[in-house]
């Protein structure tokens, strides 16, 4: 049923959202503006975040002194390779769990996420000792491996609750019309899933991207991503507010500009089964 | 062809066992309707002979050969679904295509198909929509559509008509009496509705908890069933049942007349009693009456349209004694 809200309420209630909005973006905000300053306006006190001089002397120092492009790229390809790896995993597994499932499968799925509550630096020094003992130390493929490993849980997760609003019945339409399994998930079960394959994966690729205990941990130069990227600069040199803040920006921008264009597609995918 | 034989076929999910080992056989060209009120294992029993549920003992035949182990791809049986379970990312001709595309056949052959069974259920103008944009009864029509082209060995349908409204389902209930008149296909149709039974079936399978209590031709369950179970579901308004005295009369622990076997008077008649509630259809009118005879359950009786009665009104009912069906203390039917 529609409930009817007066205007003004409606004024205050869009207010207060888009305030909760900024606040909540406003540290990015403030990142990015900083990243314009000279470094003398950015620890100004009390901070100015209009009046102040434009610069891009950060960035020309930032991409002076590191490989921007070189970061970047294990950041495509350790965030990619990752996702790509969890849902040709996540797929099956889901479907599974979703239309063959077992009395044990809600624990399974409740075992999995519980794998989440464990504070990381708890497995470090064996996943360091693992890695050592393989050759993986500093390559883009043991990072691809550990972050798919981390967020497995919940591509499953989510994958599984797409997968549950799918009637059988037009799964077993499928099969009595002659389609073998294979068939049957090529031609039915992913396309009626695409939307919810396409935020899974966009999903995935942000918690990739923005991954920073395990990139700085098990990387050194070669397979750096741009989390690396940025711890770079806040150095043992001493505090360089602006040229960090530059860093950021240009560490984030691409995922920032990745979830701009998909934010219908994330919302839709992030509130499923909740509001149908 | 399509002559299906269970044999010895049972059923459970862990250890509740929902369909103990039963025989049936189903005809070439049979319309076949299991009938039962819901959770009987009707539509269990379907899904065992479509293959979608693994049997825990016994044969299915289809043909003659055994299917037991075949995946329903292979079985050759078409299934229309309850929810029509149309692809919703496909348009209608794709829909229909699709049984014929996992099949390999040619695309000329294809086309021509899907343009007869378009014409055949009106379909035409809507091949390129999709079932979104459909109606129920449009939509009906397109699962229909998609399990004529495959041209199988049977149709099984599912309560194919629970979710249209009570016209459509009506019309619907026609068109697939017509279908197997032309095809002359064996269909199997799963029902909860006695009067779909009734009206389409060649065979009804009457089920409860599992268990076939009665399988006959539409009339024969009306007029000669077995027990007292399907003599109450089997037609409606559903049977009077009277016991005590005048069952004990007749030799019966129960005995049971259908409402429209009782004839009615102001005057004078067997049994006396008072008006209920009087239900006026037009061409009926069914009179629900208190009577002494059946204490605890008001009576059925249907009467011309014209009969004028209200609530309150003292009428006396007379049995055609012919018409009277007996049953024994089992239940069974008592010659």
């Amino acid at each position: 049923m529609a409930r009817s809200i007066a205007p003004r309420r409606k004024a205050i209630n869009t207010l207060l959202a888009w305030s909760v909005g900024f606040l909540i973006f406003f540290p990015i905000l403030w990142t990015i503006l900083t990243s314009f300053k000279t470094e003398a306006a950015a620890i100004a006190n009390p901070p100015v975040f209009i009046g102040f001089d434009w610069t891009l002397e950060n960035y020309q120092a930032v991409m002076e002194r590191s490989n921007y492009s070189r970061f970047l790229w294990n950041s495509i390809v350790i965030a990619g390779g990752s996702t790509v790896l969890g849902i040709l995993i996540a797929i099956p597994a889901a479907w599974s769990m979703a239309f063959v499932p077992s009395k044990r499968t809600k624990d399974i799925l409740l075992w999995m996420l519980s794998t989440k509550m464990l504070p990381a630096v708890g497995v470090l020094y064996p996943i360091y000792l693992l890695f050592i003992k393989f050759g993986m130390l500093d390559t883009k493929i043991g990072l691809m491996i550990v972050l798919m490993l981390i967020n497995l849980p919940i591509i499953v997760w989510m994958l599984y609750t797409y997968f549950k609003e799918i009637p059988g019945e037009i799964l077993e339409a499928a099969r009595m019309d002659g389609a073998t399994l294979r068939e049957e998930v090529i031609y039915i079960l992913t396309p009626m899933a695409i939307p919810g394959i396409a935020s899974t994966l966009l999903l995935n690729v942000i918690l990739a991207w923005n991954e920073a205990f395990w990139t700085l941990n098990l990387t050194a130069a070669k397979a750096a991503p741009l989390t690396a990227f940025i711890a770079s600069y806040s150095s043992p040199e001493g505090l360089f507010y602006a040229k960090l803040s530059a860093a950021s920006t240009m560490a984030i921008a691409p995922i920032l500009i990745l979830g701009w264009f998909s934010q219908k597609q994330l919302v839709s995918g992030l509130t499923f089964g909740a509001v149908k | 062809m399509g002559r299906i034989t269970l044999d010895k076929v049972s059923k459970s999910f862990g250890d509740v066992e929902v369909i103990p080992p039963l025989d049936l056989t189903i005809e070439d060209g049979e319309f076949t309707v299991f009938v039962g009120p819901s959770g009987c294992g009707k539509s269990t029993l379907l899904r065992l002979i479509a293959g979608l549920e693994d049997i825990t003992s016994g044969q299915i035949r289809i043909d003659g050969a055994d299917a037991t182990n075949v995946p329903p791809a292979k079985r050759g049986l078409a299934m229309v679904f309850q929810s029509y379970a149309l692809y919703p990312h496909m348009t209608v001709r794709k829909n229909i295509a699709f049984p014929m595309k996992m099949a390999g056949i040619d695309q000329a052959e294809q086309d021509r198909r899907i343009d007869a069974a378009a014409k055949a259920l009106n379909l035409t103008d809507y091949l390129d929509r999709r079932p979104g944009q459909l109606s129920g009864g449009q939509r009906q029509r397109v699962a229909i559509g998609r399990a004529i082209v495959r041209e199988p060995a049977a149709f099984l349908f599912d309560e194919p008509l629970s979710n249209l409204d009570a016209a459509l389902r009506v019309g619907m209930r026609l068109e697939i009496s017509e279908l197997h008149e032309r095809l002359k296909t064996t269909m199997i149709y799963v029902t909860h509705d006695q009067v779909e039974a009734m009206t389409m079936a060649d065979k009804i399978v009457v089920l409860q908890a599992g268990v076939i209590e009665q399988v006959g031709s539409p009339l024969d369950l009306y007029e000669r069933p077995c027990n007292k179970f399907v003599a109450g579901f089997i037609g409606s308004p559903k049977m009077n049942f009277i016991e005590g005295e005048e069952a004990a009369e007749l030799g019966a622990t129960t005995i049971g007349i259908r409402p429209e076997h009782i004839s009615i008077s102001t005057t004078e008649g067997q049994w006396k009693g008072t008006v209920g509630v009087a239900e006026h259809l037009g061409s009926d009118t069914f009179l629900y009456i208190h009577s002494d005879v059946s204490p605890s359950e008001t009576m059925t009786v249907r009467v011309d349209g014209e009969f004028s009665a209200r609530h309150g009104d003292t009428v006396y009912l007379t049995p055609r004694a012919e018409r009277i069906h007996k049953f024994g203390a089992d239940g069974l039917r008592i010659e």
